[in-house]
């Protein structure tokens, strides 16, 4: 059997793969205290063949799954033959083993690219970093190959498996994990430097420069991954919630947001010296919370106590991980930190000091969530008292962060360097202020007596965006020719910032206007939702490749035309007796048609939901726009000096 | 046991959130109880509210809400109902009193706490002597030459 001897071999370089890691963490550090040229140079080659290894061990797994080798126990609780390919695929990380497997394949794959594209680092910097991202990579390899190792077999294959949770069936969540640990993960690099700059007990502007872009490539990720699992919350759980404070949810959204600060604040390291050791911390907090989200995650902590005291061996392990790497590392700050003197003066009227408020409030805010996130588990074990932290704490607590921090955004992006006026500054953003005033207004005029969360939010909103762009045009010394000519991480950061602004549109509008309507509906008959007029026109038995699914047909028209014919289902999945609903949208720029059918009832009709959500896509578009003024931003010319050095070995020999 | 009876809510049936046969005739009522189980934990649930729920527990919930409301009772009233019966667990929103006030006090005084020492840091840093950056190390020299040169 070629797929049995494959998962021998998989689960071979994965134990080789830890070996490596541990030389790996070992020979370049000492080599870089010594100052040991060939014990330096030996960590990229370690990390290339770390990387290669765990990729073998993935390729087995997914292998694995593909063949539905059902002599692995963690096929067999996951998989099931009848299932579409994608999704045979999307199993290898649907579950604990598998993810930590993606989990270190991503660790040692950040690693490799430090090594790859890092050949204009110092050699002992380089040495460092490599050597620091080896030792994450050797706790949780032993975490994978000592608690959770996916390669574990049954003496008596079973004839097909238990299939993946339906729920978990779908395109939106196949691809949500691999983005979200890029984002985590990625991170790492960031730790890793700031670990090696400590050693190094130097922290200057080419550092921040070198840390950038793996940070901003990890915080794209993390962007995009929230916004995909969010998206699939959405359409997937029945009713349109996109975001629901839930410890899962929080545990992705703390490191993003330690990571928006970090980006922002390398930013002044790179630029102006200042801020220092604060960013060194960040890029430690920044790991930490994403060790602190692996944690929550995996041990069950937080949805039951009882559950994790039951079962403690994986959450201890990472607990563990998590003391030993962020206590040291918080422990090697303490101790050097003092040594990072600051170097720039500026004023208290400064882009310097709007980064620095932007850091305040972001920090504060992941604070924020962190309490919330970890308060019942703090009340039940010191007070006794069992109680619950939910949307609605979160939804008062947290958002005045950010209607802070959206007002300032503008005025601080502008601001110059240094030393500045604020009235001379403010000037180019009269436009913008006019501009969001009068949308708070509109909205305030066309809505009749409702909250002030929709004017409020599209207010700030527009605040941003106008703001974004009154700034580039201010750059471009008002000359349309010259737009085209600012660098791209000027259009980087008006794009992120837009994003930013039209993300706060499309929650505040949705979440003030949305239309909602249930009702039993009977076959043939019309109903009218929001100016929609909506007929169910007929239900269906319909048989899926894995399921079996009751479709409903519906007809929606406005003013006497058809808008969209729409196909709502509830799903059986017979293998592991679940059902779900999909639901049917029909996606728009203004509003999202969401239709949703029910039971059918006792006097021959159907329950229906029919919800008219303005502005919904709005939300997940302004993240996918952040995420590409990232990739703007990345792709700067001023960030691939180090690439472009490398060109030229004749020039930078003798450096070296 | 709680992921037990998860589970068997799960497998129960395909209940979702609010059916037609929950809503009550009257609109404000039935505004008010909307509102109100947005506020209210389905207890078998992960971080869910009654409104959202599909658990049959959240059912039950709903409908002893909307029966509280009939009766007449104010909408405290109602909440002093169910954290009577099933303790402060079934609220998502934790009442500001006792230890709980850490929580709520936690992200304003940590606000303060930063904004102060920002401020501390800003005067430092605008009063700061002008230092000249240090000179670059002859390596450092030579390599800033060669990325000029690109």
């Amino acid at each position: 059997m070629l797929s049995r001897m494959f998962v021998e071999f998989g689960h071979f370089t994965l134990s080789l793969a830890l070996m490596i890691a541990a030389f790996q963490a070992v020979v370049p550090l000492v080599g870089a205290q010594k100052g040991w040229r060939g014990w330096m140079a030996v960590a990229g080659p370690a990390a290339t063949a770390q990387f290669l290894c765990i990729a073998i061990s993935f390729a087995a797994l997914t292998n694995a799954f593909v063949t539905s080798d059902f002599s692995l126990r963690l096929v067999v609780q996951n998989s099931h033959t009848l299932k579409p390919l994608l999704y045979k695929v999307s199993g290898v990380w649907g579950n604990h083993e598998g993810s930590m497997l993606l989990w270190v394949l991503i660790l040692s794959g950040f690693g490799a690219t430090a090594a790859w594209f890092g050949a204009a680092l110092p050699e002992r910097l380089r040495a460092r970093v490599l050597s620091v991202q080896a030792m994450i990579g050797v706790a949780f390899l032993a975490f994978i190959l000592f608690t959770s190792n996916p390669f574990l077999r049954l003496v008596e294959p079973p004839f097909d498996g238990q299939d993946l949770n339906p729920l978990l069936q779908d395109p939106g969540l196949a691809f949500h994990p691999p983005f979200l640990y890029l984002g985590y993960v990625g991170l790492s690099m960031a730790f890793s430097f700031a670990v090696a700059a400590l050693i190094e007990g130097r922290v200057d502007a080419a550092w921040a420069r070198w840390v950038r872009p793996w940070t901003l490539a990890a915080w794209m990720f993390l962007t995009v991954g929230i916004a995909l699992g969010s998206w699939w919350a959405y359409y997937e759980l029945g009713w349109g919630g996109f975001w629901f404070w839930d410890p899962v949810e929080n545990a992705s959204f703390m490191p993003w947001l330690v990571a928006t600060a970090l980006l922002h604040s390398a930013i002044v390291v790179e630029k102006r010296e200042a801020l220092k050791s604060w960013t060194i911390l960040l890029a430690i907090l920044a790991f930490g919370f994403s060790l602190i989200g692996t944690f929550i995650v995996r041990s069950g902590i937080i949805t039951s106590v009882h559950a994790f005291a039951n079962d403690p061996e994986r959450g201890i392990f990472i607990l563990a991980i998590l003391a030993v790497f962020i206590g040291g590392a918080l422990t090697l700050f303490a101790a050097r930190a003092g040594s990072m003197e600051a170097k720039g003066v500026f004023g208290t009227v400064s882009r310097e000091s709007a980064l620095v408020l932007n850091n305040v409030l972001l920090s504060v805010a992941a604070f924020v969530v962190f309490v919330g996130t970890l308060w019942p588990l703090i009340a039940e074990l010191a007070f006794g008292r069992k109680l619950s932290v939910g949307a609605p704490f979160f939804n008062q607590a947290f958002t005045p962060f950010m209607v802070m921090l959206a007002l300032i955004l503008p005025l601080g992006a502008i601001l110059p360097w240094k030393r500045a006026t604020l009235g001379r500054s403010a000037r180019p953003l009269r436009g913008a202020l006019a501009l969001a005033i009068a949308f708070a207004a509109l909205a305030f005029a066309v809505q009749t007596g409702r909250s002030a969360l929709a004017p409020i939010g599209l207010a700030l909103g527009v605040w941003i965006i106008a703001g974004a762009a009154a700034e580039l045009w201010q750059r471009a010394g008002r000359q349309v020719p010259r737009l085209t000519r600012l660098p791209r991480a000027d259009w980087g950061k008006a794009a992120a910032h837009s994003g930013l602004g039209i993300t706060f549109i499309g929650i505040a509008c949705l979440t003030a206007w949305d239309i909602e309507d249930i009702r039993v509906a009977k076959i043939g008959e019309s109903f009218d939702v929001g100016g929609y007029e909506i007929t169910l026109d007929g239900v269906e038995r319909v048989e899926g490749p894995n399921f079996i699914s009751t479709t409903a047909t519906m007809r929606v028209t406005k003013d006497g035309r058809e808008v969209a014919l729409l196909h709502p289902e509830k799903r059986v999945y017979p293998v592991a007796a679940m059902p779900t609903t999909e639901a049917a949208i029909d996606n728009g720029v203004w509003r999202d048609l969401y239709l949703v059918i029910g039971d059918p009832q006792a006097d021959g009709g159907w329950a229906v939901r029919t919800y008219v959500k303005p502005f919904a896509n709005w939300i997940w578009a302004g993240a996918i726009l952040m995420a590409f003024g990232g990739i703007l931003s990345l792709s700067d010319r001023r960030y691939r000096v180090a690439a472009g050095a490398r060109k030229m070995p004749a020039i930078a020999a003798p450096a070296e | 046991m709680r992921w037990l009876i998860l589970a068997l809510a799960l497998f129960a049936g395909p209940a979702q959130a609010v059916q037609p046969d929950e809503v009550l005739a009257d609109p404000v009522l039935e505004a008010r109880a909307r509102e109100l189980s947005q506020g209210l934990r389905c207890l078998v649930c992960r971080n869910e509210n009654i409104d959202e729920s599909n658990a049959d527990l959240a059912r039950d919930l709903r409908l002893l809400v909307r029966e509280r409301l009939v009766a007449g009772d104010s909408d405290r009233e109602v909440i002093a109902y169910l954290v009577d019966r099933y303790g402060e667990y079934v609220l998502l929103k934790p009442t500001a009193t006792g230890e709980n006030l850490v929580l709520w006090i936690a992200g304003p005084a940590m606000l303060l706490v930063a904004l102060l020492s920002a401020a501390a840091y800003l005067r430092r840093r605008r009063s700061a002597p002008d230092a000249a950056p240090a000179p670059l190390s002859a390596e450092e020299q030579a390599r800033l030459d060669e990325i000029l040169k690109e």
